[in-house]
């Protein structure tokens, strides 16, 4: 299977390029942000005021990990599911975030605003966070250390592997998939 | 021992017992699930979930090896303790002693905190894993057995529950569970193991589930219709095409295993909990 390697921060050339069911491998920078996090970034931009990392061109990962035994980078770190994240997602589109890696499936509002601000989703395999971590050279918290494994870290990752799902054509891999090896008797 | 005293035992013993399974079961992921990875890395269609599978099992063995937990939700602990009816306990309350192993346990094994204060308004992280979720049964003999559950939320908030009408029959409740699966697509982080309770009471059920969930992958129900549904759901699951992440295959499903109880006349409760294939848990005898 084909592998593209693609660095942070993407571009909308980048973006264009990218088709659901691609295999990629990131390198340079992810920032970490789930639940808690999300809420606290987009009342900030509500507010108007800045944000603790600049999103422009950027990748959020949709993790919290486990603490880091001596001597690791980081603990495990596999995604967590996406759709929690779907209230929030669409106006960082609008503010410049170019991809966000998760697992399952996200919102049409979502996909909407991928197509939209040109940015495109990626999934991790759930499930494996002791192999994802092992891609993962740097980690430091940058903002929200009150909310634990919940908060915002930046990542320095070499060769992360995901698969696009929803790209800037509306395409979606888990639509396209189970088309695909549906059997279902239909009575 | 006086052996109308039966025998006695210090609830420090269960402590170091939920200790020592919360720093092994989420790093050794049970025998059965990776004899049905193995299976299926042979068996599944796809390429891609082909790839998947062989990348999960190269996690499963990091993580055995690099005592790392497999997957970084560590879950809510669920502690379910047998204790044997001729069993005194002594030493201390049996539960906070359950809750300080968790502490002990999910600290020094370096696993997440997952577990908020409260559900809906603080919802602050309690930073040690507690309270754990614990369930305790009497039952004959002397002896205690302790089971640990590191439940994750991925799997955890795709579950169902549903009170059918007793002439919904096999078929509703075959609808309830495939449409189930088929809704939760991707987001359980398929293979997945189905644990489905069927009869009891509304919550009753929804433990019939669970305990389903926990049961050897590779295990079926002794009752041979029973055992003959799981085999029905599987193959019925396995024909959504979810496959392996949700990407499209064969393989959705590494089990499905059925618990069940005798129920009220009006009532055929059935209820559906979700694993991942990086299921956690264990038991110790004491």
């Amino acid at each position: 299977m084909a592998i593209i390697n693609i660095s942070t921060p993407l571009t909308d050339d980048d973006i264009i390029s990218l088709r659901a069911g691609d295999n990629i491998k990131i390198s340079g920078t992810l920032y970490t942000a789930r639940d808690a996090a999300h809420k606290r970034l987009v009342d900030l931009i509500k507010k108007g005021k800045d944000l603790p990392m600049d999103i422009k061109g950027q990748i959020i990962y949709y993790v919290g990990p486990a603490p880091e035994k001596p001597g690791q980078v980081i603990g495990s770190a596999g995604p967590t599911t996406s759709y929690r994240m779907d209230p929030y997602a669409p106006i960082l589109m609008e503010h410049g975030l170019k991809g966000m890696i998760g697992k399952g499936s996200r919102s049409m509002d979502v996909r909407d605003a991928m197509v939209k601000y040109k940015a495109v989703y990626f999934a991790a395999i759930g499930g494996a966070g002791a192999l994802l971590a092992k891609c993962v050279k740097e980690s430091e918290i940058i903002a929200y250390e009150d909310l634990g494994p919940e908060a915002i870290r930046k990542l320095t990752v070499e060769a992360f592997p995901v698969t696009v799902v929803n790209d800037i054509y509306g395409n979606d891999l888990y639509e396209e998939g189970i088309k695909k090896y549906n059997i279902e008797q239909i009575n | 021992m006086n052996e109308s005293c039966g025998r006695i035992v210090d609830v420090n013993e269960i402590k170091e017992a939920v200790k020592e399974l919360a720093m092994n079961i989420t790093s050794n992921i049970p025998k059965g699930i990776i004899n049905a990875l193995e299976q299926a890395s042979i068996s599944e269609e796809s390429p891609i979930g082909k790839e998947i599978i062989c990348r999960i099992l190269e996690n499963h063995k990091i993580a055995r090896e690099e005592d790392v937990p497999a997957c970084q939700d560590t879950g809510v602990a669920m502690v379910f303790v047998e204790i044997g009816q001729n069993v005194k306990l002594e030493g201390g309350d049996l539960y906070d002693a359950i809750n300080e192993g968790v502490r002990q346990g999910y600290i020094q094994g370096y696993l997440r905190k997952s577990v908020v204060t409260d559900p809906l308004f603080e919802r602050v992280n309690t930073g040690d894993n507690t309270p754990a979720v614990i369930y305790s049964d009497i039952v004959p003999g002397n002896n205690i057995k302790v089971t640990l559950a590191a439940k994750g939320g991925g799997a955890e908030n795709m579950s169902g529950l549903i009170m059918l009408p007793p002439a919904a029959g096999v078929q509703g409740v075959k609808e309830f569970v495939i449409d189930l699966v088929r809704k939760a697509g991707p987001n359980p982080c398929p293979p997945i193991v189905v644990g489905i309770g069927i009869g009891g009471t509304f919550d009753r059920v929804a433990l019939l589930a669970k305990k389903a969930v926990l049961r050897e992958v590779g295990s079926y129900n002794a009752h041979p219709k029973y055992a003959q549904l799981e085999r029905e759901l599987l193959e019925g699951i396995n024909a959504l095409g979810i496959g392996p992440q949700g990407f499209g295959g064969r393989i959705t499903a590494l089990a499905v295993n059925i618990e069940f109880a005798p129920c009220h006349i009006a009532s055929l409760p059935v209820a559906c909990n979700l694993n991942c294939h990086a299921g956690s848990y264990g038991s110790i005898v004491l």
